[in-house]
Parts: structure tokens; C-alpha cells; sequence
């Protein structure tokens, strides 16, 4: 009976191992197919559980999502013979119904068919940024270029390698040495140049400001000289008129009274010498007590 | 050449079953027949000694075993799904609809594959790129990303490795909105719509390579030129503030010489208001004076009229050196030392004067005294 029962066991093992490989899983994120003797018997296993022959047939799998190819940056001229530095990456995935081709171009391998890719996408962007100007390039036909070369090369590799290519993007365009030091002396030249164009815009507005303060103070004072010289003349028309109308009552004394004061002012002075002569007629009775005349 | 190769790491769909989280993998085929064979040697080793004519220890002994492996793969198809996660079910490798839900869960070790996937924890991804604008200058910005899992099951099955896609397409939709804008338009006031259009542009990426991931929020902060030129930039930034400077002295200088002109004005005003009502005041005054005096006059032609020029001419002679010249047709014979007498006067009247005074009145004297001799004459 010990003896049943060990070779019960071992039978029971058996059974286990052998059960376990020849039932098999494919997953949903992956791709698998099924080599009967290293032949392919079923190029596209779906997502399931499978039976096959233990040890007589072998499963590949692939990843069925999408893989990212990031190439290394490469030196490309553009058309107008400059050189820039372009990083770019490919999203590719393997195509609906790719999967034979794919392991048979690829002899399985994810790494030779990226290496493919790679220098095909290569090639594609050299060509396409060949035919550009660095502008174009870099602004407004980018999405259009990406485009464009994305449908090219997912064509040809899905012909060639069973390989669908999603996506194929830019992440980075750099100049070369040379090329960024000619780029940086062009910035500081127009950052420069806005510098002088702020501070000599600042000076010209400020030399107006200073300009329209002085006019405006020429012309305040001249309004003020102007009013004044207005206000006085009124001043002396008054005053020549009251004096006219006080005098005029009798311009025959009027000029002797003023006379009179005149005379008092003038010689108000001790230092004033005066010559006198005895024939006036305030000494009239100088001479005689009768009178002159 | 470097690139991604699925079954370099953990990726590996042989390798996946540790990715479950805890112990509830299926359990190792080794280590379930090594368990397996431990269990049945030391059973049969303690049936061996008590009889070996009884087969019926060792069938007990097997059903044991049986039972303990089955409870064994049971238990290990127990997990815990965090509040913040889902979980992606493989059935025999295909998706079921169902996701599960956060509490304590089982699946058939072996048989179902689960994926569990945090989808509310905001993910955050920085960085920092140089990059060309669309006059071709070069810019640097440092830049975040916000995101979600939105949905696990794309992010599970569509992409291998989706958040390195995320960091890729960021790079290449930042470049390419930042190259389709002017350096000024980013450095100034660009900078919130550019960060918008780098959204929307990443998020359109992401969908077409069906991710699963959302965009919460694209931050773009600290856009700033490259170090080479950075002090160029801030020369600008300098000159902007001279121009202001200049500017506000300038109306400094305004703000101070126009009120103070419009002062000036007010006193010349005042000064000439001043002026005209003096005269006319003085006009005034002496009119009346003569009025007063007029009146009394036409009372008394003759005597006032005398008086009047008495008194005059009195206050005049008090007033002032004279000399009396009573010789009757002497005249041109006569010797007067005047300058002598012009300074024996004015050295008794005033004491302090200047030399230049000293002319200066002299000349006057002298035009006032030929003036006098000829109103004198008229007079006569």
C-alpha cells in the first residue's frame, strides 16, 4: 500500500506538471503566439485560457500596449543649412493584424524592431526637416509635419515590420554650439536695443514734461503781467479822470496851487543854492515899505 | 539606441503575479509541491511506526493534504482594495467589466489577474525645458503637471509605462505651443494661456494614445531667458523703471515750477490791484483837497491867492541856501564860488553820502537851479 500511495503521488505529480503546461494564459496586454516545433500554428492567440502540447509547443508573448521608442537626439540641417539638434520619441504598438509579421520580421525580438524603427524614423525626419526652414519647423507646421510623417512611417512599417506607429513627436529641437551663441548675441542685441528704446522714450517724455512746465509758466506770467499792466492802466485812467474833473473847475488856479507845491518839493533840500534876484515880488517891499508896484 | 523593451522589468507577464500587492499571488508551483512533499513524508513517517498493514492512514493522510493546499490557494486570493483604488480584473487574461471596489476582496488565485490602480491621488510630474520660441529665441521654464487616473482600465491596458508617455508628450506639446508664440507674448502676459493651450494639447495626446489619464492642471512657472543672457533682460527691466524714474522727476520738476509761477501771478496781480487803488485813492484825496480849497479861494481870490504864494515861496527860501544878488547890472562881473558854497552846504546838511551821491545830487542841483532861474524869469 506505501508503496501504491508513493506512486499514486508521483502520478498525481505527473499529472499536475503536465496539466500546467499545457494550459496557458494570454492576457489582454499582451500578444502571444503559439510555435508548434518553432513553427507558427497560431500567429494570434486571443486574450483566454489555451490548451496546447506540453513540451512539443512553446508560446511567445508580446506586449500588446502601446511602447515608447525614444531615440537619442540626432543632428539634422534644415533647409536652410543650419544645423539643429532634434529629440523625438515614436509611440508604436504591434498592429491588429501584424503579429506573424512582426515575429517573423523581427525573429521575435521587441529590440530589433525598435532598432528598425528607429532608423527609419530616422530617416523620415531628416528628409522632412531637409525640406524646412527653421521656422517652419519649429512654429506652425509642426503639428502638420508630425502628421504627415507619422501616416508615412506608420504605412511603410505596417507594411514592412507588422509595426502600427501612433504617434511621432518632437520633444526637443536644440541649435548646435555655434549656432546658440549667434542666437544669444542676436537676444542681448534686441534686448539692447528695447533697453535704449525705454530709457530714450523715458528722456523724450520727460523733456516734454519739462517743456509744457515752462511754457506754462511763461504763460501764467505773461497772463499775470498782462492783467497787471491792465489793472494799473485802469488805476491811472481813474485817477486821471477824478483829477481832471477837480481841476477843471479852475485850471487858472489850479496851476498856480500846483505850481506852489511844485515849488516846495523841489526845493526842499538845504543844499539847494539859489540865486535871488531882489526884483521878484516876493520882495516887493524888500526895498520899500510902499511897494514896488 | 535605447529603448523600451516590454519584459525588461517588472512588466514581465510572468513576473506580474507579484505585482498583486501582499501574499495573494498564486502561490509558486515549487513551492506548492515542496510543501506538498514535506506534508507527505512527515505523515507518513508517524503512520509508518504505529502499522504499515493499514492503507488507510496514508489515503486520510493525502485528503489532508488536499484540503490544506485548497485552503492554502483560498486564502491567498484574498486582498484589500484601498478607498482611493480600483481594481482591473484579468479573467483567464481577459478584462472583466467590473471594477473592484475598495474593501476586502477575493479572486481566484491562478485563474484571475488583478491590477490595482490608485485613481484619486493627484500626480504630480515637474521639470524644467529649454526651449526655441517662435522668433527664435530661446526660452527657459520650469513646468508641473497635475493628473489622474481616470480610467484604470486604459491606463492598464492600453499603455506600457503610461506616466513615462505622460512625461514625453508634455516635453513635446510644451515645445510646441512655446514655439508658436513670440518670446515677449510668453515672458509677459502669455504665460496663463500658454499653460491653458499645453493642457489641452497634452490632454489630446494622452487620449489618442488612450491612457486613462486626466489633466488636472498645467502650471508653467518662472518662464525666464536663458543664463547667458539673463542680465541683458534685466538691463531691460532696469530701463523700464529709468523711464519711469525720469519721467516722475520730470513731473516733480513740473509739479514744482507751475504752482510757484501761479503764485508769482497772484502777486502780480495783487500788486497791481495794489497800485490802482493807491493812485486812485491819492487822486481821490487830492482832488478833494483842492475842492475844499477852491471853494475858500473863490470866497477870497486876492488874499488867498497871496498867502498862498507868500507861504510857498517862504517855506522854499527857508528851505534852502540862497544867495541875494542886489546889484543892478553887475551881474556879469560878479564872482560866486557856488561849488564852494554847494559844499559848505551839503557838508552842514547831510553828513554821510558817497561820492557818486555827491555828483549825482550836484547835477541835480545844478538843473534845478537853472530851472528855477527861468521860472523865476517867468514869474517875473
Amino acid at each position: 500500500m506505501n508503496n501504491k500511495a508513493i506512486f499514486g503521488l508521483i502520478a498525481l505529480l505527473i499529472v499536475a506538471v503536465v496539466g500546467w503546461n499545457s494550459l496557458f494564459k494570454v492576457r489582454q496586454i499582451e500578444r502571444v503566439v503559439l510555435l508548434h516545433l518553432g513553427e507558427i500554428k497560431n500567429p494570434d492567440v486571443q486574450p483566454g485560457l489555451h490548451v496546447k502540447w506540453p513540451m512539443i509547443e512553446s508560446v511567445k508573448r508580446f506586449d500588446a500596449r502601446i511602447l515608447t521608442l525614444d531615440a537619442p537626439p540626432q543632428r539634422y540641417l534644415t533647409s536652410e543649412k543650419k544645423y539643429v539638434v532634434v529629440d523625438s520619441f515614436v509611440k508604436w504598438r504591434i498592429a491588429e493584424d501584424g503579429l506573424k509579421k512582426f515575429y517573423t520580421a523581427s525573429s521575435g525580438s521587441l529590440n530589433v524592431a525598435a532598432g528598425l524603427i528607429a532608423s527609419r524614423v530616422d530617416t523620415g525626419l531628416r528628409a522632412k526637416f531637409g525640406e524646412r526652414t527653421l521656422h517652419e519647423v519649429i512654429s506652425g507646421e509642426r503639428d502638420e509635419l508630425m502628421a504627415d510623417l507619422t501616416s508615412e512611417m506608420d504605412k511603410v512599417i505596417r507594411e514592412e515590420l507588422g509595426i502600427a506607429i501612433v504617434d511621432v513627436r518632437v520633444k526637443g529641437i536644440e541649435f548646435s554650439e555655434e549656432v546658440s551663441l549667434s542666437v544669444y548675441q542676436r537676444m542681448r542685441a534686441e534686448r539692447a536695443r528695447e533697453a535704449q528704446e525705454h530709457r530714450s522714450e523715458g528722456k523724450e517724455l520727460a523733456e516734454g514734461i519739462r517743456a509744457d512746465a515752462d511754457r506754462q509758466r511763461r504763460v501764467i506770467l505773461a497772463e499775470a503781467y498782462k492783467n497787471s499792466e491792465l489793472t494799473r492802466g485802469e488805476g491811472d485812467a481813474l485817477s486821471a479822470a477824478i483829477y481832471a474833473k477837480a481841476y477843471n473847475k479852475d485850471s487858472e488856479f489850479y496851476s498856480f496851487y500846483r505850481s506852489l507845491d511844485a515849488y516846495k518839493e523841489t526845493f526842499s533840500n538845504k543844499g539847494d543854492v539859489m540865486l535871488i534876484d531882489r526884483d521878484s515880488e516876493f520882495f516887493r517891499y524888500m526895498g520899500s515899505s510902499k511897494g514896488k508896484n | 539606441m535605447a529603448w523600451n523593451e516590454p519584459g525588461g522589468n517588472d512588466q514581465d507577464p510572468w513576473g506580474s503575479r507579484g505585482k498583486k500587492g501582499g501574499n495573494q499571488g498564486p502561490p509558486d508551483l515549487d513551492e506548492v509541491l515542496g510543501k506538498f512533499g514535506e506534508k507527505v513524508t512527515s505523515i507518513f513517517g508517524g503512520g509508518g511506526s504505529r502499522g504499515t498493514g493499514n492503507g488507510g492512514g496514508s489515503i486520510i493522510a493525502l485528503v489532508v493534504v488536499l484540503v490544506v493546499i485548497s485552503l492554502l490557494y483560498a486564502v491567498s486570493g484574498f486582498y484589500i482594495v484601498q478607498e482611493a483604488e480600483r481594481g482591473v480584473v484579468l479573467r483567464f487574461g481577459q478584462v472583466q467589466d467590473a471594477l473592484r471596489g475598495p474593501g476586502l476582496n477575493w479572486n481566484p488565485p491562478l485563474i484571475d489577474d488583478v491590477e490595482v490602480i490608485n485613481i484619486q491621488h493627484v500626480r504630480k510630474y515637474r521639470g524644467r525645458e529649454r526651449m526655441l520660441t517662435e522668433d527664435v529665441n530661446i526660452v527657459e521654464a520650469d513646468f508641473e503637471v497635475q493628473y489622474k487616473v481616470t480610467d484604470p482600465k486604459s491606463f492598464f491596458l492600453n499603455v506600457l509605462r503610461p506616466e513615462n508617455s505622460l512625461q514625453h508628450a508634455m516635453e513635446s506639446a510644451l515645445r510646441h505651443e512655446v514655439g508658436s508664440e513670440s518670446m515677449d507674448n510668453i515672458l509677459t502676459q502669455g504665460r496663463a494661456a500658454l499653460a491653458d493651450q499645453v493642457q489641452i494639447r497634452l490632454q489630446t495626446y494622452l487620449n489618442n494614445y488612450g491612457t486613462g489619464i486626466h489633466i488636472s492642471k498645467v502650471n508653467i512657472e518662472n518662464v525666464e531667458a536663458p543664463k547667458e543672457v539673463r542680465d541683458a533682460f534685466q538691463d531691460v527691466n532696469r530701463a523700464r523703471e529709468d523711464q519711469t524714474r525720469v519721467q516722475s522727476e520730470a513731473e516733480q520738476y513740473a509739479n514744482g515750477i507751475v504752482p510757484e509761477a501761479r503764485g508769482k501771478a497772484a502777486r502780480i496781480i495783487e500788486e497791481a490791484n495794489g497800485y490802482k487803488s493807491e493812485v486812485v485813492a491819492r487822486s481821490e484825496g487830492e482832488a478833494a483837497r483842492f475842492d475844499k480849497l477852491l471853494a475858500e479861494y473863490k470866497k477870497a481870490p486876492k488874499v488867498t491867492r497871496e498867502r498862498l504864494y507868500l507861504d510857498a515861496i517862504e517855506s522854499v527860501y527857508a528851505n534852502s541856501t540862497k544867495v541875494m544878488i542886489d546889484v543892478e547890472g553887475g551881474n556879469n562881473l560878479l564872482y560866486l564860488p557856488l561849488d564852494k558854497l554847494v559844499e559848505q552846504s551839503r557838508s552842514q546838511s547831510s553828513v554821510s553820502s558817497s561820492i557818486s551821491d555827491t555828483v549825482q545830487s550836484a547835477t541835480e542841483e545844478f538843473r534845478q537851479r537853472r530851472d528855477t532861474s527861468s521860472r523865476r524869469r517867468e514869474v517875473r
